[in-house]
C-alpha cells in the first residue's frame, strides 16, 4: 500500500499550492516539442501577430500538466482516477501560474477535489475537478 | 457556416498505435518542471517499483497528437481551424503507463451540437488501450467558432 497524504481529508482541506516560475518562451518551445502540440500560435510570434494577437500565449495543456503535478506531488499517481478542466483564460508569456486544490467531498474512499490555476494578477486560467482514490493500493 | 452535426458524428478517425518513448516522457516531464525522478530517470523509476520511466498523467493527450495531421477530421468537416478553441479536457485513468508501452489510440466524435448561431461544440472521446486493457480515456470539448470570411 502506497503512503497516503498526511493531510486531514475533510471537505475544505486545501492542498499545498504549486507555484510555477514565470512561463518563458523557452518553456513554450520545449513543451511544444515534448507534447507534440506544434500549433505555431504558442511558439511563433509572426504567426501570433498575423492572427491579430500581440504575442504568443501558453498551451492550455501546459497548465493542465501543472495541475497534474499538483496532484501527483500530493498523492501517488496510481491513486488519481480522473482529472478534468475547463480552459477559462489564456496564460500570457511570463505569466506566473499557481495551482490550487481544495477537497470538496470524501465519499466511499474517493476524494473529489476542486482545482484552479490562477495567475499572479488574480486571473483564473483553468478550473477543474479531480477524483483521488484513498482506498486501493497501487494497481 | 454552421457545422454539419450529422456529418461530425459520422466522422471516422483511424486507430493509431504509438510506442511511449522513454526520451519523450522525460522531455515532457522536464518541460513542465517535474522533479519526481520516476518521470525523469529509468533507474529511479525501477527503484520505486515501476518497470520504466512513468508517463505523467496528461501525457496521453500527446499520443493523440502523433497522427500526421491530428486535426484532419475538422478539415474534413470544413471547419476553419482559426476559429477552433480547446474548451474543456478530461481524463479517466485506469492504469499507469510507462516507457516501452505501446498504446492504441481510438477516437470518435460523441457529441456535436450548436451552442448558438455562431458557435458549435464537438466532443471527441478517446480510448487508450494497451493490448486489450483500457488504460485511460479522454474527452475533449472543441469549440468551433464562426470565422468571418
Amino acid at each position: 500500500m502506497t503512503a497516503l497524504p498526511t493531510l486531514d481529508l475533510v471537505p475544505g482541506t486545501t492542498l499545498p499550492p504549486l507555484e510555477i516560475a514565470p512561463i518563458s518562451r523557452t518553456t513554450l518551445a520545449l513543451f511544444a516539442g515534448a507534447s507534440g502540440d506544434h500549433n505555431p500560435i504558442h511558439i511563433d510570434l509572426d504567426v501570433a501577430r498575423s492572427a491579430g494577437l500581440d504575442d504568443v500565449f501558453a498551451h492550455g495543456m501546459l497548465s493542465m500538466a501543472y495541475l497534474g503535478r499538483l496532484l501527483t506531488g500530493w498523492v501517488p499517481q496510481e491513486r488519481l482516477r480522473s482529472l478534468g478542466v475547463r480552459f477559462v483564460a489564456i496564460t500570457p508569456v511570463l505569466g506566473r501560474p499557481t495551482c490550487h486544490g481544495t477537497v470538496l467531498d470524501v465519499t466511499d474512499g474517493l476524494a473529489t477535489l476542486d482545482l484552479a490555476v490562477r495567475l499572479a494578477d488574480g486571473t483564473t486560467t483553468l478550473t477543474g475537478t479531480a477524483v483521488v482514490d484513498l482506498t486501493e493500493g497501487p494497481s | 457556416m454552421a457545422l454539419d452535426h450529422e456529418a461530425a458524428l459520422a466522422v471516422t478517425i483511424p486507430d493509431l498505435a504509438v510506442e511511449l518513448e522513454r526520451g519523450r516522457l522525460k522531455s515532457f516531464a522536464a518541460a513542465v518542471g517535474e522533479t519526481d525522478p520516476v518521470h525523469l530517470d529509468a533507474d529511479a523509476a525501477r527503484a520505486a517499483g515501476h518497470p520504466d520511466v512513468v508517463a505523467m498523467p496528461t501525457f496521453v493527450f500527446s499520443l493523440d497528437l502523433e497522427r500526421p495531421d491530428p486535426f484532419d477530421y475538422l478539415d474534413a468537416l470544413e471547419v476553419d481551424l482559426r476559429g477552433v478553441l480547446h474548451g474543456e479536457q478530461s481524463f479517466t485513468f485506469h492504469a499507469m503507463l510507462h516507457a516501452g508501452d505501446t498504446v492504441t489510440v481510438r477516437s470518435r466524435i460523441t457529441e456535436a451540437y450548436a451552442k448558438n448561431a455562431h458557435m458549435d461544440f464537438v466532443v471527441k472521446h478517446t480510448d487508450f488501450l494497451r493490448g486489450d486493457e483500457l488504460v485511460a480515456e479522454a474527452d475533449s470539448l472543441i469549440v468551433v467558432r464562426e470565422v468571418a470570411a
